[in-house]
């Protein structure tokens, strides 16, 4: 089954590839480093998945202390993590160009940055502890106080940029409606979640494969 | 009623053990002097800016001191098995995470009792009306810090590279904490009454009830053998 | 008295990491009888220890104290354990009297004055009840461990190297105390390195060698160099 996903996955990120540059429309102002918005946001959308299924997949260990729950918990972190850094990535790649900056400490920015950090904690706790039944209660606790964080890192986050000082100018594209770009975006963020899925059937597949062996 | 006993107990071992070695409240004391001269060289001169980086400065070094605090404050179990002791202790063990929470706080509050005095006193600050909304906030965020620290401490404490994680898992996630109380700190120096920073007051509140009741739900998970 | 075993270990394996330190260990103690664990080291002793002592999980197999699963239902175990380590569970800092009181409370125990009096007085501490821990040598801080450990109670009593470090003198005492809570009825588990007279109170002797139980005696009238020969004809296999 994991191998028909693989192919799905393929398959929809294709699409994805010839909808952002074969239908979506250049951009008029910014040329088609634009294009790279069809990669940037959907890698942080999935990310936010990624991050949700850590809390709820965490929340299920704890309750039920089944290590597969972990394993999806341990993978989606990883996939979260790798996901995030891209996104960042191609976001200063799409803003250097753009808007001449690689970087800039506006809401929406320091929130994905906050949550980057945020999880590479997650893995180094993760890397730091051998006993697997311990190091899965632990990055469960570490999981939930993160995801009960992330309102709380949204709501400071956001007043601190907009209260007493002008809304930052770089929004990531404003959705006018255009359905020419919308598809493409609507492709590719399905096929990043399903990349997203992909990767964590592997890699959980992978560490029961590790657990396995060594019981 | 045995939860509040086991609780209370932790508190005043804590606290007495504290009182008579005084290891960490030395540490810290000493701390604070140092980030007081280093503050004075770098920033000192310019009474303006001093005074437009004071809340930041303020609560970094708030926070420094409890990355110091919070970091020890499992180091007195690791002696002679201790931490051994209080895993096999029957019971519900967030009795233990509240004492420790206790004396987390109030071994917090004295040491930044001293660093606002030695501030107002070296950088000439004058207080004065802010001080009763200063003290909530400084009250509220030092409860954040704490609640979640000796969470972090607990789970730290037996890991490889301790000294290391700890700070790395604790401050992103104290982010909100660390907003709130230096935009807080900032509008009440520049004399704005406590209401006008009530949506941050609000944050730390939230903030608060969150830390405290996920860690006592949790402290009996991370404390398991 | 019943004759079922206080103490069950039944195929007990423990994996850390990619290692099997304990590979199938099985072993019963009875109330009252005190059974020695020798091994070289490495071998597992302190790791079966904390598995029954419900510091560790075991990774397969099972450990039961009064019927009661390690694993499953440590709340019900802990209560009826007494754990002597290598570390004391002292407090420098606080008096012996203090640590007593702390470490009742925090078990669940009523801590009053009386019967700390009495505990002290018990492993002869009574005259530096009020003294700092800090200034204890390891003799009184084993000493002090063992009142904890008294006050409790406890039906299994887990010892890892009780008699290291402590004087002619202080063995002697030790070896009097755990042979009067062995009458009381207690289950002893002592983990030791030495073939010497503290094997005296062991009715049984068991040697962990290559994560099994490779030789399980009773220890009759065995004398030391009988034990070391055991041992050395045990304790060196591998797995």
């Amino acid at each position: 089954m994991v191998k028909t996903l693989g192919w799905l996955t393929a398959a929809a990120l294709a699409a994805g590839l010839v909808m952002a540059f074969g239908v979506a429309p250049r951009e008029v102002t910014q040329g088609n480093v634009q294009r790279i918005m069809y990669v940037h946001v959907p890698l942080i959308l999935a990310s936010y998945v990624a991050f949700v299924v850590l809390a709820v997949a965490s929340l299920v260990y704890l309750v039920r202390r089944d290590l597969a729950a972990d394993r999806v918990a341990h993978a989606s972190g990883e996939v979260g993590v790798m996901f995030v850094g891209l996104g960042i990535a191609t976001g200063s790649i799409w803003g250097k160009p753009t808007w001449g900056t690689w970087w800039t400490w506006d809401a929406r920015l320091t929130s994905v940055a906050i949550l980057f950090v945020m999880y590479l904690g997650y893995l180094l706790l993760r890397g730091t502890i051998d006993d697997p039944e311990r190091a899965a209660r632990y990055c469960a606790v570490l999981g939930i106080v993160a995801a009960l964080d992330i309102p709380l890192v949204h709501f400071s986050v956001y007043w601190w940029r907009t209260l007493h000082q002008p809304p930052s100018l770089m929004k990531p594209g404003g959705f006018t409606g255009s359905s020419s770009i919308l598809w493409p975006l609507l492709v590719n963020l399905l096929a990043f979640i399903l990349l997203y899925v992909y990767f964590v059937a592997r890699r959980a597949r992978l560490l029961r494969a590790q657990a396995e062996a060594i019981a | 009623m045995s939860y509040a006993r086991r609780a209370l107990a932790v508190a005043w071992k804590d606290l007495a053990v504290e009182r008579r070695s005084k290891e960490t409240l030395n540490a810290l004391v000493f701390f604070s002097l140092l980030l007081l001269f280093v503050f004075q060289f770098t920033l000192g001169g310019d009474r303006e800016r001093l005074a437009a980086v004071l809340p930041g400065v303020l609560w970094l070094g708030f926070v420094l001191s409890a990355l110091l605090a919070l970091g020890r404050t499992f180091l007195v179990e690791r002696e002679h098995d201790c931490w051994e002791g209080l895993l096999l202790a029957p019971g519900d063990k967030s009795a233990i995470y509240l004492g420790k929470l206790a004396g987390n706080l109030a071994l917090m509050l004295v040491v930044e009792a001293l660093v606002l005095g030695l501030f107002v006193v070296f950088f000439d600050i004058d207080l004065g009306r802010a001080l009763p909304g200063l003290l909530v906030v400084v009250l509220l965020g030092t409860l954040g810090l704490a609640a979640v620290g000796t969470l972090f401490a607990a789970m730290t404490a037996n890991v490889r590279a301790r000294e290391l994680l700890f700070p790395v898992l604790l401050l992103p996630v104290q982010i909100p904490v660390l907003l709130a109380t230096v935009k807080a700190t900032e509008a009440l120096l520049l004399g704005e009454p406590l209401g006008a920073v009530g949506h941050w007051v609000k944050l730390l509140l939230a903030a608060d009830v969150v830390y405290v009741v996920v860690s006592l739900l949790t402290f009996d998970v991370v404390l398991e053998a | 008295m019943s004759v079922e075993p206080v103490v069950r270990i039944i195929g007990v394996r423990k994996v850390f990491g990619l290692v099997a330190v304990l590979d199938s260990v099985s072993l019963d103690i009875r109330a009252g009888e005190a059974v020695a664990l020798l091994g070289a080291n490495g071998a597992g002793k302190t790791t079966l220890l904390k598995i029954l002592a419900t510091l560790l999980r075991p990774t397969r197999g099972a450990a039961t104290i009064a019927g009661h699963d390690v694993a499953r239902a440590p709340e019900a175990v802990r209560p009826l354990l007494g754990v002597v380590a290598h570390g004391a569970w002292v407090y420098d800092d606080l008096t012996a009297r203090e640590n007593l009181r702390f470490w009742a409370t925090v078990g669940g125990l009523d801590a009053y004055a009386d019967d700390l009096t009495v505990a002290l007085a018990g492993v002869g501490l009574e005259r530096v009840a009020d003294a700092r821990v800090r200034t204890f040598s390891a003799g009184m801080k084993r000493r002090l461990s063992l009142a904890r450990v008294m006050l409790a109670r406890p039906r299994v009593l887990l010892l890892d190297e009780p008699f290291a470090g402590l004087d002619q003198r202080a063995r002697k005492w030790l070896e009097g105390r755990l042979e009067a809570m062995k009458a009381a009825g207690a289950a002893l588990l002592m983990v030791t390195h030495s073939f010497g007279r503290e094997l005296g109170i062991a009715d049984r002797l068991a040697v962990l060698a290559g994560g099994r139980i490779a030789l399980d005696t009773a220890r009759g009238t065995l004398g030391p160099d009988d034990v070391q020969r055991l041992y050395a004809a045990h304790a060196e296999e591998s797995a």
